[in-house]
């Protein structure tokens, strides 16, 4: 297939449409799945779950919930009639714990009442006896024991040993680099509706809708063509509802099943913190052997993940770590190494960013470091390190840096941000403010689009053309707000040249495009984008032939434009050609397919070329720091993001923007607290804190890169935005590390863990005070 | 109350424009109601603990404004005589109103989960100030969070919205209040003066004494045991008064939060800035500052500021009468009061500050909005010339009650407020306190941070911008 880049005018694709389901939302008249009517006979259904992190199962009584008036039905892993397996990638995950219970929150069982609140009341009457074993609750217990979910990985490449030993000189650190909750405003939710024959009906708040099928009818030990999942939209995912939703899903169908009742389960908030998995916190520790220049020559990279009980996406997580890990630069000798590290915590999962953030933070506090410790210009060593812009020199996984823009991206955000002057005037404040102190930084992103895994980067979309014009669009892929309803509209709207609301977008439905790849990895609208351009394609292809029949010319002659089919002066519109098509008998739906070029990848060397192109951004971030408490806020941003040719700029801002946002509250504000117990205490907004609208940057300037399309042939030459600029967000904690290392002496690189809260921040800053000059100190 | 008076068997108000009744027991929450029984879906539930603003709806009582409160925990207890509007109630002949409008074009919704919640929020404050500055939409927005658009098109919308002319919103007539209401074993008391008041919490002791229920409906909201007998003071007279003379400001306990926050601007302008991120403005409609003293948080910022001022305040029960006692006084340890089984409180005192005394208070949490404290450190000091000649400074995060620093304190008294003086008050903070370490911090945290804090009373005396928020 051949896209034209260059057509200049285009009807939809291209435009800032406002979000399909905008003026629903603001009314209060989108229905997510709490809010769809009641069927008659419906039961509300909680989780049982564990209290204790670790230990051997005795006792699993439910005898007083279902004393409870109006208690219905509970089911344990005794009661499932398939199997107890709900492994996203390797199998041996159970759905409720049977005789080893692994961590604080994990589901034991379900329980359904005629209300909600009597559900509730009941999932805490259920009788649990559980004999209490030692938990291992940190990472490097773990390590130590080598207790490992999966194998670890290595992405290597070059001569590493040689390069830290021949180099000028050798920087040693290490960074603990806090995890995350989802904290997508709807809470998990499934509504399971029992079918003849065994069948089942699921709606559910889910990014995998297949996925979902697939475990629902393993679960009640049927086929997957028993199982319906419609997703008309969630209250947000983030990646938290990609693998975790089979748990809601299928603990709903089992009582479905067992009641013959409809069955809606809905996690309260503390229970959805605690039972289901959030981004993985890791502690990276690394050697670099750079040149007195800067120039990185060697480095070894170690991660301890956090998995938690199980693999659930552990592995890929840290594949894409391990491939991020270079960020920008090009490091001829490196070696990044990744533990899966099992402790007694909830299982952690895909995140938006599914572990690039991790890889990121850390290779940009070595190169903070890096130019700290030898008192050179950050940006300078960044600049010295960057792939080059023609070599197309290669990562240490063995894909070449192509279409590159780093030098770009970052040249422009340093002019449009002012640095020199900002940089003059925070340097000038800090030498004459004694508690408050500002910091500037300035980081570039690139990070590569498709999922590591090649087989998943296939997608399918069904497209209909009803007799009276009007389209009927169906696509693998799910909205959890991201817009991508409205995007892969707007590119059917553009094959067919038709007004974007002859185009009804419908929900995600398993039994419409089957065997669909989570909506994730940022390639939503790449691939069923493509899949529904295809499917589009198609049928205009037969309507054309038609269109020719019907007007008396060549097939070339007929043109689509504005709702219209025009052949010279004549034309009929769009919904008579659909018509004369029928009449015709000549078909007016397809199912399109797309599967991506050009990758491969070897799971084992973890070599090959995972991602179809990369994309660049860059940001500038100005903070101020108060040194006696250790407050913090960002001041200023400024970000610039390569969307390719973007399909709906709008859309695309509102991605950059939020995602930032997200970042930034990763990096700040959010922190996951544990008690030695090995209870999550942080189960909630009053004590999980993500940003609020004052936290966002006072002076936010965010620019999507200009006349840029994108050097793939992707679906109208766009590029995928969801995860890249969450990434723009580690410029905030760089500037914050800039703020601390003013309080210390030159030459002194300063110690912050992520998140940097009030106390870890003030903890750098009296760090760094007491460890004086550079000189005599390790 | 007339003993004879039968009770009504429905909560009975005004719920988008129309007088409606619901037999719902009294401790049913205002979600719930909404939700379920008025099959209204537009509100929605993101945590049920009234942090996330996504059950956002408008409450108007008496002659007040239409103010933005979480009915995640509120209860149906509180709606009886009330005017409710959810986000179904907004449109005007089918159409959206312009700040919804604004919000549909500029992309304020993503996933739209948090809008509806974010719609009522913005429409309370836009009917209060139809010209908000950025920081007055901030102050609105602070109990709403929204995971999706990174706020900042939500922001501007408002600014776009502000500038056309919203309709007119037509006020219900609202139906009486009725005194009592019994639904499925839940009686609701709902007293008017303060002797009805004192008489029901002497017969029922044990009943739920409800002022704004933003404490108490956190549990009611997690489905923990019901409430059989609540006794509600939102409409005691007495306990609604605010008073002032020369010298002092007197608040009714049943004051709010919001209501204090419009008093004390002038004169106390460092407690209106603690008030404006006390929880957010939902909360602050409900809550209120007896319920705040009742409560007896080690962690709540109404304390720390109302001991370091001097305040009193005044008890009463139906067999003893008034008494007033210190604020400090009325802390006695983990969650225990001075308050008698059939006492309630009635009025916090405060008095205004005199020429020569400073009064600051300082709160430190994760996040600027809408969080509890991880420290509150308030100061008041006379100063005689460049000498401290009397001083208190109380702390709320740093021991099982909200307490003063006398230690530190008295290496202030009699020396001028320099930085040997604050060294001496801050070592001198560790002979009064041993904090404990939980999710907001350390106790080596809160220890650094509670002296910080003197040191930045130093700063901010001097005349120095000592905080981040204020660049
Ligand atoms: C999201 C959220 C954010 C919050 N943020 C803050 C914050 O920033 N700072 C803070 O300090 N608090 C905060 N709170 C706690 C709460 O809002 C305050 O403590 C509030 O002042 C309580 O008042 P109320 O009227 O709602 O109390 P209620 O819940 O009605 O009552 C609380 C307690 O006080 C008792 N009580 C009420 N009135 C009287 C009376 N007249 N005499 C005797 N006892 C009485 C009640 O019986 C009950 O035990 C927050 C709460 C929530 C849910
Ligand atoms: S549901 Fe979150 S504040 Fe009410
Ligand atoms: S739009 Fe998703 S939480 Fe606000």
């Amino acid at each position: 297939m051949n896209i034209d880049v260059r057509s200049v005018q285009r009807a939809t694709v291209g435009r800032g449409i406002a979000h399909d389901s905008a003026r629903k939302h603001v009314a209060g008249e989108a229905d997510y799945i709490d809010d769809m009517p009641e069927l008659p006979g419906t039961l509300h259904a909680a989780l049982v779950t564990s209290p204790v992190a670790h230990g051997k199962l005795i006792a699993l009584d439910p005898a007083g919930a279902l004393a409870i008036e109006s208690v219905v039905a509970f089911c344990g892993p005794d009661d499932i009639p398939g199997h107890n397996d709900i492994g996203p990638i390797l199998p041996g995950e159970p759905l409720f714990a049977s005789e080893i219970v692994d961590y604080v929150g994990q589901p034991l069982g379900v329980v359904a009442a005629e209300t909600f609140e009597a559900a509730v009341k009941a999932s805490r009457a259920v009788h649990v006896d559980v004999e209490e074993r030692e938990p291992v609750l940190d990472v490097e217990t773990a390590h130590e024991a080598e207790s490992y979910v999966i194998p670890s990985q290595t992405v290597a490449e070059g001569d590493v040993e040689a390069g830290l030993a021949s180099a000028e000189q050798l920087i040693e650190g290490r960074l603990e680099i806090g995890g995350q909750d989802h904290f997508y405003l709807e809470t998990q939710i499934a509504y399971a509706i029992p079918g003849e024959d065994g069948d089942m009906t699921v709606h559910s708040s889910t990014q995998h809708p297949t996925e979902v099928q697939h475990h629902v009818a393993h679960v009640l030990g049927g086929l997957a063509n028993s199982v319906d999942v419609f997703v008309r939209r969630m209250g947000g995912g983030f990646g938290g509802k990609e693998s975790q939703a089979t748990i809601i899903a299928a603990a709903a169908a089992l009582l479905a099943r067992k009641t013959r009742r409809p069955v809606k389960l809905r996690l309260k908030r503390s229970v959805d913190m605690s039972a289901t998995g959030k981004r993985h916190d890791m502690v990276a520790t690394w050697k670099a052997g750079v040149r007195k220049n800067g120039r990185i020559e060697a480095l070894d990279i170690e991660y301890l993940a956090r998995a938690g009980n199980t693999p659930d996406l552990t592995g890929p997580v840290i594949t894409r770590a391990l491939t991020h890990s270079d960020n920008s630069y090009f490091i001829p000798a490196a070696r990044f190494v990744g533990h899966a590290c099992k402790t007694n915590t909830v299982s952690n999962t895909a995140f938006r960013g599914f572990g690039g953030p991790q890889g990121i933070i850390a290779i940009e506090t070595i190169i903070d470091q890096v130019a700290r410790e030898l008192t050179l210009d950050p940006n300078v060593v960044r600049a010295i390190n960057y792939y080059g812009p023609e070599t197309g020199e290669v990562t240490p996984y063995g894909q070449p840096v192509e279409h590159n823009r780093l030098v770009e991206v970052t040249e422009t955000i340093l002019a449009t941000s002012e640095w020199q002057r900002r940089r003059a005037e925070i340097d000038a404040h800090n030498a004459t403010s004694p508690v408050l102190r500002r910091g500037l930084a300035m980081m570039p992103v690139k990070f590569g689009i498709s999922f590591n895994l090649t087989s998943l980067n296939q997608a399918g979309a069904l497209v209909h053309v009803y007799q009276d014009g009007s389209v009927h669009l169906n696509h693998g892929g799910t909205e959890m707000g991201q817009g991508l309803f409205m995007k892969v509209a707007q590119v059917v709207a553009e094959v067919f040249q038709v007004d974007i609301e002859t185009v009804k977008i419908t929900a995600t439905a398993t039994g419409k495009v089957p065997n669909t790849s989570a909506t994730a990895a940022s390639t939503g609208s790449d691939i069923n984008g493509m899949a529904a351009y295809n499917a589009a394609t198609a049928i205009k292809g037969r309507m054309t032939n038609v269109a020719a029949d019907h007007l008396e010319v060549p097939a070339e002659e007929i043109v689509f434009r504005e709702g219209r089919v025009h052949a010279g002066n004549r034309s009929i519109s769009f919904a008579e050609l659909a018509k004369h098509t029928w009449a015709a008998r000549v078909q007016l739906s397809e199912a399109g397919y797309y599967a991506t070029p050009k990758i491969h990848w070897d799971v084992k060397t973890l070599k090959g070329r995972p991602f179809f192109y990369y994309t660049y951004g860059a940001a500038v971030a100005e903070v101020a720091i108060d040194t006696l408490t250790g407050e913090s806020r960002c001041l200023r941003a400024d970000l610039l993001q390569d969307c390719g040719a973007s399909l709906n700029p709008a859309v695309d801002l509102g991605q950059i923007e939020g995602a930032f946002v997200q970042g930034m509250g990763w990096l700040t504000c959010e922190e996951l607290w544990w008690d030695e117990k090995g209870r999550l205490r942080t189960i909630g907004p009053s004590t999980y804190k993500i940003p609020g609208s004052r936290d966002v940057p006072r002076d936010f300037n965010v620019a999507i890169l200009e006349n840029a399309p994108n050097g793939e042939e992707t679906v109208f030459r766009s590029k995928a935005v969801g995860e890249p600029p969450l990434m723009l967000a580690v410029s905030v904690w760089l500037a914050i590390r800039d703020a601390i290392a003013s309080c210390g002496q030159p030459g002194i690189s300063p110690k912050l863990k992520a998140p940097a809260t009030p106390e870890h921040i003030l903890e750098a800053v009296d760090d760094i005070r007491a460890r004086g000059s550079a000189t005599g100190v390790a | 109350m007339n003993a004879e008076t039968k009770a009504a068997e429905a909560i009975r108000f005004v719920l988008n424009g129309k007088t409606v009744e619901f037999a719902v027991r009294p401790d049913t929450t205002a979600l719930d109601l909404v939700r379920l029984h008025a099959g209204l879906t537009g509100t929605k539930e993101g945590c049920a603990e009234g942090d996330c603003g996504a059950c956002t709806v408008l409450l108007r009582r008496g002659d007040g404004p239409r103010q933005a409160a979480n009915a995640c925990i509120m209860t149906a207890a509180q709606l009886d005589g009330t005017e409710l509007t959810t986000v179904e109630g907004l449109k005007h002949d089918g159409a959206l109103t312009p700040l919804q409008d604004a919000m549909a074009q500029n992309g304020s919704s993503q996933c739209g989960f948090c809008t509806p919640g974010i719609v009522m929020a913005l429409t309370g404050l836009i009917e209060e100030n139809p010209e908000p500055e950025e920081t007055a939409i901030h102050d609105a927005l602070a109990g709403n969070l929204c995971r999706c658009t990174g706020y900042r098109p939500i922001v501007e919308a408002t600014k776009v919205a502000a500038k056309a002319k919203p309709a007119s919103i037509a006020r219900s007539v609202l139906p009486p209040l009725r005194s009592e209401i019994a639904v499925g074993g839940c009686v609701l008391h709902q007293p008017g003066d303060l002797a009805g008041l004192l008489e029901l919490r002497g017969r029922y002791p044990d009943a739920v004494l409800l002022a704004g229920g933003t404490d108490l409906g956190v549990a009611r909201a997690d489905y923990h045991s019901g409430w059989d007998r609540i006794v509600s003071t939102a409409h005691v007279r007495e306990l609604r008064a605010i008073t002032a003379t020369r010298d002092e400001w007197t608040f009714g306990a049943a004051v709010t939060w919001e209501e204090v926050l419009a008093t004390v601007a002038d004169d106390y302008p460092s407690l209106a800035t603690l008030i404006r991120r006390f929880g957010s403005t939902q909360i602050r409609s409900m809550g209120t500052i007896g319920g705040n003293i009742g409560t007896a948080s080690p962690i709540g910022d109404g304390p720390p500021p109302l001991i370091a001022l001097g305040a009193t305040i005044t008890l009463a029960s139906r067999a003893d009468g008034e008494r007033s006692i210190l604020l400090e006084d009325f802390f006695l340890d983990y969650r225990k009061t001075a308050m008698r089984p059939d006492e309630v409180i009635i009025s916090v005192t405060l008095p205004r500050l005199k020429d020569g005394e400073l009064f600051r208070v300082y709160k430190l949490s994760k996040r600027y909005d809408q969080d509890i404290s991880t420290v509150c450190g308030a100061f008041w000091l006379r100063m005689e010339g460049d000498t401290v000649s009397e001083c208190r400074i109380a702390y709320g995060g740093m021991a099982a009650i909200p307490k003063r620093a006398k230690s530190s304190e008295n290496k202030i008294i009699g020396r001028p407020l320099d930085s040997e003086s604050t060294r001496a008050a801050v070592e001198a903070l560790s002979d009064d306190f041993s904090p404990l370490s939980d999710w907001r911090g350390s106790a080596e945290y809160r220890m650094k941070a509670a002296g910080a804090l003197i040191q930045r009373l130093a700063h901010d005396a001097a005349g120095e911008t000592v905080e981040v928020m204020a660049l």
